[in-house]
């Protein structure tokens, strides 16, 4: 415990944590067959995860590119989680269910 | 030492939670759980110097996107008589998430030794007691990254437009003041002079 605590916390810290959330929100990507929103979620988690790698890089190398893309990151994932929940409503009005398994019109 | 202690709190709440988010079977839960990874990831920030975008993340995420969630959650029913459903997934699930996290693991293992990273440094961060991080950051944004910044705004324009347009319907019944509907009328196709004769009144009249 001393010799964890002790050690000085580098980039690999940080990749490894933000390596550990995609893979949690591809995990319920698999998982959530049941309703759209959880799916969404997991989106929101993968998208955190790319922000903390962007961040941790960026203050790796001491170059605030990876900030200001990270903003952007932020906002196209706001405007992601707008429509996806907009399509989501206009979803539910039509066919009053949002399970995952009953959207195949398409056939896809 | 003490930053290196709150590197792990975070980082290890960050991770749980997460994993609570997509385990939880309710999706209020699943939202409530998915609040607590984005503070912990503003930690992160905070330690990493990222100061600004720390705020900017609670700030968009907690009080923009996850509010967005529960508003939706709770403006649709969802039915929890298919709950185990996902056990079905679970073995895919596994054997993809395993697949991918073996493969980061050995391209970080792999490029722990190999790679050098060379730092250009166009924007290199300025000192800490020099300006501060919005500050610098405004800086740049403004100047250097000034056209994708206006695309940023573009993008968040069109998706409003576009949530807008998606969920506006048209209700027949309801009765509503129309603008254009009402800046059609004219004299002649809503009043009618009638000569009226005497004792006979008004026949042909539509209302």
């Amino acid at each position: 415990m001393e010799f964890i605590i002790n050690q000085p916390i580098t980039i690999l810290h940080y990749v490894a944590v933000s390596s550990l959330i995609f893979v949690t929100g591809v995990c319920g990507l698999f998982l959530n067959r049941k309703n759209i929103i959880v799916i969404l979620m997991s989106i929101e988690l993968m998208l955190l995860a790319v922000n903390i790698n962007l961040v941790s890089f960026s203050a790796y190398l001491q170059d605030l590119t990876g900030q200001v893309f990270s903003m952007f990151n932020l906002t196209v994932a706001a405007a992601e989680a707008a429509i996806g929940l907009a399509i989501l409503m206009i979803y539910y009005r039509n066919r009053s269910t949002i399970e995952v398994t009953d959207v195949s019109e398409m056939r896809g | 030492m003490i930053a290196n202690l709150f590197f792990y709190l975070f980082a290890t709440s960050t991770v749980l939670s997460s994993v609570l988010t997509i385990t939880s079977r309710n999706p209020v839960h699943a939202v409530l759980w998915l609040i607590f990874p984005f503070f912990n990831s503003a930690g992160l920030y905070m330690l990493l110097g990222a100061e600004f975008l720390s705020m900017v993340l609670v700030i968009v995420y907690v009080g923009a996107v996850a509010v967005l969630f529960l508003f939706v959650i709770m403006m649709i029913k969802i039915d929890d008589n298919h709950k185990n459903i996902m056990l079905r997934h679970v073995p895919s699930a596994i054997f993809a998430t395993g697949l991918l996290l073996a493969n980061l693991a050995i391209a970080i293992y792999v490029s722990i030794n190999s790679v050098t990273v060379i730092s250009r440094s166009d924007f290199a961060t300025p000192k800490v007691n020099e300006i501060t991080n919005a500050h610098a950051l405004g800086q740049i944004l403004y100047t250097d990254f000034a056209l994708q910044f206006q695309i940023a705004g573009l993008v968040l324009f069109i998706a409003m437009i576009g949530s807008i347009v998606l969920t506006h319907r048209h209700r027949p019944g309801v009765k509503k003041q129309d603008i254009s509907n009402q800046l059609k009328r004219d004299m002649q196709d809503s009043m009618e002079i009638v000569d009226v004769k005497l004792k006979e009144g008004v026949d042909g009249i539509h209302y």
